[in-house]
């Protein structure tokens, strides 16, 4: 067992409980957009609801899933222990007094400003506070997982690190460039305005550095699911990881394109300058690389798997492979939802055809295909996979678990389908009701009624996957592994391991390359604002 | 395996290949729709002061809706508020370039017109510009797409697309919504 589990068991726990809770909000939001009346129906409720569930998704169930993953690899992928338990324990306080203050503002409707912020409404100043706590706890596990590969690397001279380590420490590294963003509008815009100190702001100021933060994010909470994809899923298939070069390269990709695209959620916004839209666009197009990468490597070490039990011919590879082990049907599950999703972001990014979908309900369809799809199963999958590790207990029933998979991705696809396909008809975002007696929309009626079913599939996925890691913790001691020591984890060996260039064994270059790309997709946009200086508007303030 | 560390980076170099060729054909087709086509998305750093929308100038209340400028262009002038469009009914011409213009004197809005690419956020402190065709006849909804509060649910407004010859502005060059 790793020295932290109780460690990582918390940080786990703290991200699937807020899971809990904001699906359940989820599928309500589903009811009330839908014909049917659901109980408790009210705009004030609604918009609550939106805060809730978007803030605990994005930020409550990743940032905590991430650090403890994070602390579980730092540990069994550099066999060593991670720098400063207590530190990291403090961090994790910090986290959960900053949840506290997001859930207790939010749910007294002070905070109802969804989880994007849109100011100049303005929420109560301790929703923000409550945010940074949760930044503050997260560049603390940041931190340690510089320090940890640090300390590696100066005890293993030559050596490279271990690739779970070197992608894990890359998201922290891209998670400390893209909070700069948010943090600078928290801090110097809304933080003062919340206090009442300022009277107004510069709205698109706020939203040029928000959007610093808003592409980046999501690679922050993607990375995870490619260190499986990478790492784990090659090894539980029973294969070998193809090239470790390639996914270094990827993981680096991700790092230095991930962060300078995020004006392309600007596109349908006056403010920003043809140009600067353009400047980003083009590096968009270059962030779909690594994932294209992925793919390929990914595929060719599942084939090495397929082949090594005896697939044969050209697919035959296929269905050779364990597709009963969790792990590797959650991946699979996963690139097929990988496809949609990333369809539809190319669609997104496509600048001129952006304004066919901009805040439709097909951005909300691709997030969630993409997030909530082929990113949260890979969290399941790595929960299953790591939870005998932490908790020395075999899996009680795997059988549950390949249900709960299975059901996650049918419930995904029949809530986003219906989505994809009303937002291409105009379907608009973010409203509580519609009113489906207009002859223009009441053909959406069945296709929202389908989305509430996906809804209700995916909150039964959800509860089942709760309970299926609950079991580990109140199974009988007769299950408990004690006879048989638990193996250590093992991550994916690659092919032909050989060694590993400099300068993709650290990340000094890819820091210098980030600064230059950020300087020249963002230092115009943000002086822009300083150079026009913009009309401020009036705070809005929803503090109840 | 059989397949040694020269055939795999020889594959990887073959798939990095064809990825790099996707990746350069999707962004030719962006950048020939934008520098061919001119199609882009609605950047306009025009600046107002949103405290002063409605005293006086283009966003008085008498200067909202539909108007046939001297110039000879067709402009429609939008207020996007806490939680309403004014006017809540605009009339334009079919097939004819029509240029939507979009202010908000209090919080975020965003304005589509549901069946076509009319599609901008409106920010307060700048000025919103859409330039459009309206191809069919008919009313359009135009809702407010982005959360601007509690009331946003509630806040959609229509656009009307008549043919040349039933638009008939007034001497001043203004038309309005007849009562359907």
């Amino acid at each position: 067992m790793p020295r932290l589990n109780r460690l990582i068991l918390a940080h786990l726990w703290t991200a699937f409980a807020a899971f809990g809770g904001a699906l359940i909000l989820g599928l309500w939001q589903m009811w009330v957009r839908s014909p049917f009346a659901a109980p408790l129906s009210s705009s004030e409720n609604y918009f609550i609801s939106v805060t809730a569930h978007g803030s605990a998704m994005g930020y409550v169930l990743t940032t905590f899933f991430i650090m403890g993953f994070g602390y579980f690899v730092a540990e069994t992928a550099l066999k060593r222990p991670v720098p400063f338990p207590r530190l990291a324990w403090a961090g994790f306080y910090a986290g959960i007094v900053g949840v506290a203050l997001v859930v207790g503002t939010v749910v007294s409707g002070r905070a109802t400003v969804l989880f994007t912020f849109y100011p100049p409404l303005t929420a109560s100043p301790w929703f923000y506070v409550g945010l940074v706590l949760v930044v503050v706890s997260s560049w603390v596990w940041c931190a340690l997982m510089l320090i940890g590969m640090g300390q590696w690397k100066r005890e293993n001279p030559g050596k490279s690190v271990p690739l779970a380590m070197f992608a894990t420490t890359a998201n922290a590294v891209l998670w400390l460039w893209t909070t700069v963003g948010v943090a600078a509008e928290i801090l110097f815009v809304m933080l003062p305005a919340a206090f009442g100190l300022t009277e107004a702001v510069d709205v698109g100021l706020t939203r040029t550095l928000f959007s610093w933060t808003l592409h980046a994010i999501v690679y922050f909470w993607l990375i995870p699911a490619y260190i499986a994809f990478y790492t784990m899923a090659p090894q539980k298939a029973g294969g070998r990881l193809y090239s470790d070069m390639m996914a270094r390269i990827s993981f680096v990709a991700f790092l230095i394109y991930g962060l300078p695209v995020g004006l392309h959620h600007l596109f349908m916004d006056p403010h920003p300058a043809t140009g600067f839209k353009a400047v980003q666009m083009v590096l968009t197009v270059l962030v779909a690389v690594p994932t294209l990468l992925t793919v390929f490597t990914v595929c060719a070490s599942m084939e090495i798997a397929g082949r090594l039990r005896g697939g044969k011919g050209l697919l035959g590879w296929v269905g050779a492979l364990p597709w009963k082990e969790p792990l590797v049907l959650a991946t699979g599950l996963s690139f097929f939802m990988l496809w949609f999703g990333g369809f539809g972001g190319l669609i997104n990014m496509s600048y001129g055809m952006n304004a066919m979908v901009h805040n439709t309900s097909w951005v909300t369809a691709h997030f969630h295909m993409i997030f909530g799809g082929s990113v949260v199963i890979m969290y399941f999958a790595i929960a299953y996979e790591i939870w005998p590790k932490l908790t020395g207990r075999a899996a009680p029933c795997v059988a549950h678990q390949r249900v709960q998979l299975w059901s996650w991705a049918i419930g995904m696809m029949i809530l986003s389908l219906p989505w994809h396909l009303l937002g291409m008809f105009g379907q608009w975002r973010r409203v509580a009701q519609f009113d489906y007696s207009d002859p223009t929309i009441s053909w959406w009626a069945p296709w929202m009624t389908a989305s509430l079913i996906g809804g209700a599939i995916l909150v039964a996925s959800g509860a089942l996957f709760i309970w299926n890691l609950a079991r580990f913790h109140i199974a009988d001691r007769a299950q408990r592994l004690d006879a048989a020591p638990m193996e250590p984890m093992q991550y994916a060996v690659a092919l032909h391991p050989g060694s590993t260039p400099a300068a993709l064994n650290g990340f000094r270059l890819w820091n210098i390359l980030v600064l230059v790309l950020m300087t020249a997709a963002y230092a115009l946009p943000i002086a822009h604002s300083f150079i026009v200086n913009p009309p401020h508007a009036l705070v809005h303030r929803v503090n109840g | 395996m059989a397949i040694d560390e020269i055939s795999v980076a020889k594959s990887e170099r073959r798939w990095a290949t064809a990825m790099a060729g996707v990746s350069a054909v999707m962004l030719g087709a962006i950048l020939y729709a934008t520098l061919g086509l001119h199609l882009n998305p609605p950047s306009n750093v025009e600046l107002i002061d949103p405290a002063t929308i409605h005293v006086s100038g283009e966003f008085a209340e008498e200067n909202l809706g539909t108007r046939l400028e001297p110039t000879g262009g067709i402009v429609t002038r939008l207020v996007t508020t806490q939680f309403s469009f004014s006017p809540a009914c605009v009339v334009v011409p079919q097939d004819t370039p029509v240029t939507i213009r979009v202010v908000s004197p209090d919080v975020i809005h965003g304005i589509m017109v549901v069946g076509t690419n009319v599609n901008t956020m409106v920010i307060p402190g700048y000025v919103s510009r859409v330039r459009t065709r309206f191809t069919e006849v008919g009313e359009m909804l135009m809702p407010c797409h982005e959360f601007c509060g509690l009331g946003h649910s509630q806040m959609i407004a229509k656009v009307r697309v008549v043919p040349v010859s039933e638009f008939k502005p007034d001497a001043d060059g203004r038309a309005h919504c007849a009562a359907p």
